[in-house]
């Protein structure tokens, strides 16, 4: 949690100061608890993950290097997209990280289709699969369609909801009529649980539960987390249409706060403890970007521009 | 013993489960119940567990599909028309169509699409959505015209580490037989000299390959003889033999089924004149189906695609200029 927040306010100043990161960044800023409270339940390279916008810290947790975001961020050749790709977009599907695409709702099915394969050739075993969505994000068809088959196919699969009560500016209020999100997941015949996403604990509590129930053959388990959104959509937005009254509401508390103080009352860490840990994310995260803004980015001379696999159907091959 | 340009299409698919263990199909009503049009007819009987039937969910069928292949499956997808992939366009254009560039892992998925138009039905279950995917880069578009194509096509495409759109013409479903499958002639990728000549050349695919072929016929009596190529695939689109084919004819008419904006006729044209403008005689024709939707009665459904009637008046006119 606090590697993604130091990381991503890092990657903020580096848009704020311009230059260094080509288009927008993309913040996951009090949604670090739900996020990575997903990202441990599931193990690199046996689980299939399909992170969305504000789960860089389920990212972390799921093992994925800040190495890759960072080099992705920047454009850096030798991260996972290589160039081609950018920011949040990123990911190594061959180790269960897929790479979102940027339309919401369409990765659900694809966490669906690596499960259903596994199921087919014997080699699911106890894995599970996981993706995430904002309330947004829920009012898309593919969404619908993505998680009714799942449904239909009783995949082990959870779909993680951040309610952050808005869509850019859009409240909830214009986005879904029904009384909460969760309702769905009857109408879907899967389990569905609500928890407050300002809580580390609970949040932990509820995934883990959730991961188990799914392991065992629950089918997919859908979990709504009610929080608000700390940042703008993105870097470029300052969210000024979101009210004091909510800015100031419960919802609104800060995860990390909440994470921080719930260690310190329980005698885990000391204030001390914290501020060095703090000292040491920084380092590493410094250290990361500065690696990074020393390596080579892409060379459209040496990009192949072959979108296709197999070169030889590639058009334009044989022209000057 | 003779086999139909559908049959050829049930014979690969029960060929490519029985040669590779990773493909499966999927699609609404293709397990027990074979296909809208049979298609897969008995194979969910013949390889239990590989064949699954689909809920009404176009996007999520493609997504699935590309999830499948990440985890090194070959899935086959069943449209149930080519005219509904319009809902799974975005998981084609944007989740499939990227994948390989974007991550380096390929997408060997094939999606068939029963194309085309055929009597009485009407503007949503007769359109040919080629040119559409072919404008994405990432997607290579098969559009077989003949009973041996359809059979060995439908094997390469699965057996390619890319995703394919299979165009399967429904007029030549039925119609269309062969005595027998023979070897396997071309590949993917290269067009086939589907009759030769040396005053004019159609450039088509699929089912207007049979309507050129018989146009031809009607101006072999007039004395004329008109060359036809069949582009089996129109991305990648076999430039070399079309350009070979104009030198020898120095006429050109692209013909297609499809609407005339844009399109696979279009793209025809526009690299002949570009590639090939001191090759022509005559200035190149291009011929499509009519800029509406695609009418229910077959009177007007006549009239809104190319037929034998329009293409050789085409080439008549062509051989004038
Ligand atoms: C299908 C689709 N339409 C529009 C967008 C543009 N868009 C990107 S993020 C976003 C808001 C998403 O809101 P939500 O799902 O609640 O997630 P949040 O940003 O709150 O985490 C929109 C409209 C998109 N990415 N995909
Ligand atoms: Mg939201």
């Amino acid at each position: 949690m606090l590697l993604s927040r130091v990381l991503e306010e890092k990657l903020g100043s580096l848009y704020r100061a311009g230059g260094r990161i080509v288009g927008g960044v993309y913040l996951g800023k009090g949604q670090e608890a739900f996020s990575a409270a997903l990202g441990v339940q599931l193990r690199k390279g046996r689980d299939i993950y399909g992170p969305l916008i504000r789960d860089q810290a389920g990212r972390i947790a799921f093992g994925e290097p800040i190495l890759d975001c960072v080099r992705t961020y920047l454009g850096a050749v030798t991260g996972p997209m290589r160039g081609r790709d950018g920011n949040i977009h990123r990911g190594r599907p061959k180790e269960g990280h897929l790479a979102m695409i940027s339309h919401l709702g369409s990765l659900l099915s694809v966490v669906a289709g690596g499960l259903f394969a596994r199921r087919l050739s014997g080699t699911l075993a106890d894995s599970i699969g996981a993706t995430s969505i904002g309330d947004g994000g829920t009012s898309t068809g593919a969404f619908h369609e993505g998680l009714n088959m799942a449904a239909v196919e009783k995949l082990p699969i959870i779909v993680s909801i951040a309610n952050n009560q808005y869509a850019y500016s859009t409240p909830n209020t214009r986005q879904y009529a029904c009384e909460n999100l969760v309702d769905r997941a009857a109408g879907y015949g899967i389990e569905g649980v609500t928890v407050d996403a300002t809580d580390l604990a609970s949040c932990l509590k509820a995934f883990r539960a959730a991961a188990d129930r799914a392991r065992a053959g629950g089918g997919p388990q859908m979990i709504v987390g009610t929080l608000l959104r700390l940042a703008g959509h993105g870097e470029h937005d300052d969210a000024s249409y979101i009210p004091d009254t909510k800015r100031q509401g419960a919802s609104a508390r800060d995860c990390l706060q909440v994470a921080e103080d719930f260690a310190r009352d329980h005698g885990w860490m000391s204030s001390a403890d914290l501020r060095e840990l703090n000292e040491e994310v920084r380092r590493n995260v410094d250290q990361t970007v500065s690696k990074v803004s020393k390596e080579p980015a892409p060379d459209p001379f040496k990009e192949n521009w072959q979108a296709l696999s197999c070169a030889e159907l590639v058009e334009g091959q044989h022209e000057a | 013993m003779s086999i139909t340009y559908l049959e050829a299409i049930r014979e690969a698919q029960y060929e490519a489960l029985r040669n590779d263990p990773s493909v499966f199909l999927y699609g609404q009503d293709i397990a027990t119940f074979g296909g809208a049009f049979k298609a897969t007819k008995n194979l969910s009987k013949e390889f239990p567990n590989r064949v699954f039937d689909a809920p009404i969910s176009e996007d999520a069928m493609v997504g699935m599909a590309v999830g499948a292949a990440v985890e090194g499956a070959r899935p086959i997808i069943e449209m149930q028309f080519a005219d509904f992939s319009s809902i799974g366009f975005n998981q084609i254009v944007n989740q499939a169509a990227t994948l390989f560039w974007r991550t380096n892992v390929p997408c060997p998925i094939t999606i068939r699409m029963p194309s085309g138009g055929t009597a009485g039905s009407g503007p949503f279950h007769s359109q040919s959505m080629e040119a559409i995917y072919a404008h994405y880069p990432g997607l290579v578009i098969v559009t077989p015209a003949t009973v041996e194509d359809a059979y060995w096509m439908l094997l390469d495409s699965v057996k390619l580490n890319d995703p394919v759109i299979f165009c399967e013409h429904k007029f030549l479903y039925y119609h269309l037989k062969a005595d027998q499958i023979g070897d396997r002639e071309l590949p993917i990728g290269k067009a086939r000299i589907a009759r030769p000549g040396r005053h004019a050349t159609i450039v088509t695919y699929s089912a207007m390959v049979h309507e050129a072929l018989r146009a031809a016929e009607e101006l072999q009596l007039d004395g004329y003889q008109i060359e036809v190529v069949d582009l089996r695939s129109v991305k990648p689109m076999d430039t070399d033999t079309i350009l070979a084919s104009v030198a020898r004819t120095g006429r050109l008419l692209a013909l297609g089924e499809a609407f005339p904006w844009g399109g696979v006729t279009a793209e025809i044209i526009a690299r002949v004149t570009t590639d090939g403008f001191h090759l022509l005689d005559a200035p190149p024709m291009r011929l499509n189906s009519k800029d509406t939707p695609i009418p229910y009665h077959p009177n007007l459904w006549k009239s809104h695609r190319p037929t034998t009637s329009t293409i050789a008046a085409a080439l008549r006119r062509l051989l004038r200029n």
